[in-house]
C-alpha cells in the first residue's frame, strides 16, 4: 500500500517532490506560489513552536501553516541535495 | 524609507483608484509586480513622492498616483499592492487586474526581483497576456549581483518579447533607461504562453468571437473559460455577441473534466520556469548567508530572545540618542520663552496676550519639541532600518503561533509593528490580511501597542519615578529593560483581546496563511537614517503646530477664566476627579487623556500645563524639576504606573479611530475599536490601583 506523504511532514533540511496539491482556494495560492506538479520543495526552517515552517520554493522562501502545507501531496522526502538546487532546474 | 510622513497620520489613508490626471494628455502607467519587489521603490523614485517602502511583502496597501515628465511628455503613476497572480482570489488580485484591464491604462511597468525571477515571471506572463503594452523592469540588480546572480537581460527581453530594462531602484540607477523604454511603448508581440491541447482549442473558438470587445482577445477568452463570475458579466456585455455564450457553454462542456484554473496556473509557473532557466545564471548558493542568519534568529529557541534583543537594542538607542538632543532642544527653547518674556515687558504687550502666546502656545510648542521630539525622531530611522533588512516577516514567523492560538491571523504580527510607528497606520495595513474577520481582529486591537507619540511618554514617567533622572548607562538600560516589559504587556493584551474576539464578536476558524520571507537586504545606513529623521521631524513639528499649539491656548484659556472664582480647568479637572481617583490617576491627567484625542504626544505637555497654572513654580527646564512639578501635585509611583498603563490602553486617536471608521465602513466597530482599549485600561487601572490600597502600597 503507497504511503501518502504531506508537505506538512516534511522535517528541516529535507526535500521532497511535489505529487498533488488539492483543489479549492488555498490550493491555488499554493500553485501561484510555484507548488506545481514535479516542484521539488526544501523545509529549510521550523518556527519554535513548530508550527509554521518556512519552505524553499522555486527560489523564494514561503512560511505556511501545517494546515495549510498538508494540501500539497508529496513523494517521500529525502535530505536536501546540495546537487539539486531547489526549483528552476528540475521542472518536467 | 519605511514609515514616511506621507503614509502616517491623515494620510495613511487611501486615494484610491480615482484617476485623476494633472493634464489631458497624461499618460496612464501602472506599476504591478510581487509583493516585496520594489514596486514602491521604483514609484518613489519616479515621482518624488514618500510611499512607504521596506523589505517586506504587503506594505503597499493603498493605490498612489504621482506625477513625472519625461522628455517633455507627462506620465501619471499608479503603485498597486502586489499580487502574485491576477486570476483573482483575493481583493488586491483583482483590483489589480481591473485596472490593468478597464483602468484606461496606456502602459504597464511590470517590476520583478532579480534575485528571485523564475517566481516573479508568472505574473509577469499574466500581465503580458492582458494585451497591455509593458516594459520589464528587473530590480535589484545590486542585491542579485552580490549573491552571484546574473540576469541576461537581452535574452529575456527576446524570450519574452517586450523590451526589458535592469535597475537597481533604491540607488537611482536604470530609472532614465526606464523611463526611456516607457516613452517607447508601442503595441508588441509579447511571449504567448501554451496552455493544455483542450484549453488552447476551446479558446481559439473564442477567439474570434471576441475580435471587437475591446480586450486582448485571447485573454477574454481564456477568462471566459476560467469561468471568473466577476469578469464574465462584463466580458459578454462588452462583446455583444449571441453566438458567444452558446459557444462558451459548448466549450465548457467539454471541457467538464479540466480543472481550467489550475491548469492555467501550472503552464504559466512552467513557462516562466522555462525561461528563467534559460536566463538566470547562479554561481555558488546565493541563499547560504540569508540561511544562517535565519538559524541564528529564528530557529526554536532563539526566536524569541532575538525578538525581546532587537528590541531592547532598539529603545535602548532610542533612550540614548534622544537624551542630549532633548536636553540641549529643552535649554534652547526654555531660554529662548524668558526672551520672549522680556520683549513682551518691553514691548508693553497686555498680560493676557502675553499669558495666552508664551504661556500658553509657546510653552507647550517647546515640551513637545524637547521632550516628545527626540524620541521619536529617532525611533522611527531605527524602525525602518529594521524595516529595510527584512526581519519584520520573521516576527510574524515566531509569533504566528500564537495568533493561531487567538484564531487570528500571522500578519497581525505585521501590523501590530506598524502600529509601533503609527496605530492610523497599523490600522491600513491590516489590508495584507484577506480574511474580513482577522482584519477586524487585527484593526481593533491595533492601539494596544504604544505608538511613536506614547513612547516618549512613557520613558518621560519611567526616567523620573522608577529610574532616576541622574543619568549613566545602568539607568538607561533599567529605563530601556521597564519599557520592553511595557511593550510586552501590550503584545500580551493584544493576543488576549484577540482571543476573546475570537470568542464573541468575531467567531471563527483560523483562515489561511503564506508569509513570504523576503531575502536580508543591507540598508542604505546614511540615508535612511537623514531622510527618516528629517521627515519625522517636519511630520511631528507640522503636528505639534497644528494640535499642540491650540491645545496650548486652550489650557491656558481654561485656567485663567473663572466661574464664580474658580477656573475653568480646575472645574473640569474636579469633576473627573472622583472617577480619576479610583482609577489611580487626578482629574487633570483624565483631562489630559481626554483633549488628547487629536495627537497623543500632547498629553504630557497638557498635564504639565495644568498644573503650571495651578501652582506656583514656573521655571520648569528638565526632568528632575519636572518630578518636583508633579509630586507636588500628588503624584505618587501608583499614579505613575496607572498613567503608564492608561497611556498604553485607552482610545486611539482620532486620526485612528477615522482610519478604522473608513476601512471597517462601519460605525458599529469604530465604537468597538474604541472601547476596548478603553475598557482594558479602565479594568487595568483600576485593579491596580484598588490592589495597591488594598495591600497598604499606596
Amino acid at each position: 500500500m503507497k504511503q501518502t506523504y504531506f508537505l506538512g511532514g516534511l522535517r528541516e533540511g529535507e526535500t521532497a517532490r511535489v505529487e498533488q496539491v488539492a483543489s479549492g482556494g488555498m490550493g491555488r495560492r499554493l500553485l501561484d506560489l510555484g507548488l506545481t506538479e514535479g516542484t521539488w520543495v526544501t523545509c529549510v526552517q521550523k518556527a519554535p513552536s513548530g508550527d509554521p515552517s518556512a519552505y524553499l520554493i522555486r527560489g523564494a522562501v514561503v512560511a505556511l501553516r501545517r494546515t495549510d502545507a498538508n494540501q500539497v501531496v508529496t513523494g517521500p522526502a529525502r535530505a536536501a541535495d546540495r546537487a539539486v538546487p531547489a526549483g528552476s532546474a528540475v521542472w518536467d | 524609507m519605511g514609515l514616511t510622513a506621507a503614509s502616517t497620520g491623515g494620510r495613511a489613508a487611501d486615494t484610491g483608484l480615482e484617476i485623476r490626471r494633472r493634464w489631458p494628455d497624461d499618460r496612464l502607467i501602472a506599476l504591478a509586480g510581487n509583493p516585496n519587489v520594489g514596486k514602491s521603490t521604483v514609484f518613489n523614485a519616479l515621482t518624488g513622492l514618500h510611499q512607504h517602502t521596506g523589505n517586506w511583502p504587503g506594505k503597499t496597501v493603498t493605490n498612489a498616483q504621482g506625477g513625472c515628465v519625461h522628455h517633455g511628455q507627462s506620465y501619471l503613476l499608479v503603485d498597486l499592492p502586489g499580487t502574485y497572480s491576477l486570476l483573482s482570489r483575493s481583493e488586491e488580485e483583482r483590483t489589480a487586474r481591473d485596472f490593468l484591464c478597464f483602468g484606461g491604462v496606456d502602459g504597464a511597468v511590470a517590476v520583478c526581483d532579480a534575485t528571485c525571477l523564475e517566481r516573479n515571471l508568472n505574473l509577469v506572463l499574466q500581465v503580458l497576456e492582458t494585451g497591455v503594452p509593458t516594459v520589464v523592469c528587473v530590480n535589484l540588480l545590486d542585491e542579485a549581483e552580490r549573491k552571484g546572480i546574473q540576469v541576461d537581460l537581452p535574452a529575456l527581453s527576446r524570450a519574452l518579447g517586450v523590451p526589458v530594462v535592469g535597475c537597481s531602484a533604491g540607488r537611482r540607477q536604470g530609472l532614465t533607461e526606464l523611463m526611456d523604454a516607457v516613452s517607447e511603448l508601442g503595441p508588441a508581440l509579447p511571449r504567448q504562453v501554451r496552455y493544455p491541447a483542450p484549453v488552447e482549442y476551446c479558446a481559439s473558438r473564442l477567439v474570434h468571437l471576441l475580435e471587437d470587445c475591446g480586450l486582448n482577445p485571447r485573454w477574454a477568452a481564456l477568462r471566459l473559460l476560467e469561468g471568473d463570475e466577476t469578469l464574465m458579466a462584463e466580458i459578454l456585455s462588452a462583446a455583444d455577441c449571441p453566438e458567444l455564450s452558446e459557444e462558451l457553454d459548448r466549450c465548457r462542456e467539454e471541457l467538464a473534466g479540466v480543472d481550467v484554473t489550475a491548469a492555467l496556473a501550472e503552464a504559466l509557473v512552467r513557462d516562466g520556469a522555462r525561461v528563467a532557466a534559460a536566463v538566470v545564471r547562479q554561481s555558488g548558493d546565493p541563499d547560504r548567508r540569508d540561511r544562517r542568519l535565519d538559524r541564528l534568529l529564528i530557529r526554536g529557541w532563539t526566536g524569541i530572545p532575538a525578538m525581546l534583543f532587537l528590541l531592547m537594542a532598539v529603545f535602548w538607542l532610542t533612550i540614548v540618542g534622544a537624551n542630549y538632543p532633548s536636553q540641549w532642544l529643552s535649554e534652547l527653547l526654555f531660554g529662548f520663552q524668558d526672551v520672549l518674556t522680556g520683549w513682551c515687558g518691553a514691548l508693553g504687550v497686555p498680560d493676557w496676550l502675553h499669558g495666552a502666546l508664551v504661556l500658553g502656545v509657546y510653552r507647550v510648542l517647546a515640551w513637545v519639541v524637547s521632550v516628545m521630539l527626540p524620541p521619536m525622531a529617532i525611533f522611527f530611522p531605527l524602525f525602518t532600518l529594521l524595516e529595510d533588512f527584512g526581519y519584520l516577516p520573521r516576527v510574524a514567523f515566531v509569533l504566528d503561533h500564537a495568533f493561531q492560538k487567538a484564531h487570528a491571523c500571522g500578519k497581525q504580527a505585521l501590523t501590530m509593528c506598524m502600529g509601533f510607528g503609527c496605530n492610523a497606520a497599523g490600522v491600513v495595513g491590516c489590508r495584507i490580511i484577506d480574511s474580513p474577520r482577522e482584519r477586524l481582529i487585527a484593526m481593533l486591537t491595533n492601539s494596544f501597542v504604544p505608538c511613536n507619540g506614547r513612547f516618549p511618554t512613557l520613558i518621560a514617567i519611567l526616567t523620573m519615578f522608577f529610574v532616576g533622572t541622574s543619568g549613566g548607562p545602568g539607568r538607561t538600560l533599567a529605563c530601556t529593560v521597564l519599557l520592553v516589559a511595557l511593550v510586552v504587556l501590550g503584545i500580551g493584551m493584544t493576543f488576549l483581546t484577540s482571543r476573546l474576539l475570537s470568542a464573541t464578536l468575531l467567531k471563527g476558524e483560523p483562515s489561511s496563511f503564506a508569509l513570504e520571507l523576503p531575502p536580508y537586504r543591507r540598508p542604505q545606513f546614511g540615508r535612511v537614517l537623514v531622510r527618516s529623521i528629517l521627515d519625522r521631524t517636519l511630520f511631528v513639528l507640522g503636528r505639534a503646530a497644528a494640535v499642540a499649539a491650540p491645545a496650548g491656548l486652550l489650557i491656558w484659556v481654561m485656567a485663567n477664566v473663572t466661574v464664580d472664582g474658580v477656573s475653568v480647568l480646575s472645574l473640569c479637572a474636579g469633576f473627573l476627579d472622583p472617577f480619576a481617583q479610583l482609577l489611580g490617576l487626578d482629574g487633570v491627567i483624565l483631562l489630559a487623556f481626554v483633549l488628547g484625542f487629536p495627537a497623543n504626544e500632547i498629553v504630557m505637555p497638557i498635564v504639565i500645563m495644568a498644573y503650571l497654572s495651578t501652582g506656583t513654580l514656573t521655571e520648569l527646564n528638565d526632568l528632575s524639576a519636572l518630578h518636583t512639578l508633579l509630586v507636588d501635585h500628588g503624584w505618587t509611583w501608583l499614579t505613575a504606573v496607572c498613567t503608564m498603563l492608561f497611556s498604553l490602553f485607552h482610545w486611539p486617536c482620532s486620526t485612528t479611530c477615522l482610519t478604522i471608521r473608513k476601512e471597517s465602513g462601519s460605525w458599529k466597530w469604530t465604537a468597538a475599536g474604541l472601547l476596548l482599549p478603553t475598557g482594558a485600561g479602565l479594568l487595568a487601572c483600576f485593579l491596580t490601583a484598588a490592589l495597591a490600597r488594598a495591600f497598604g502600597l499606596a
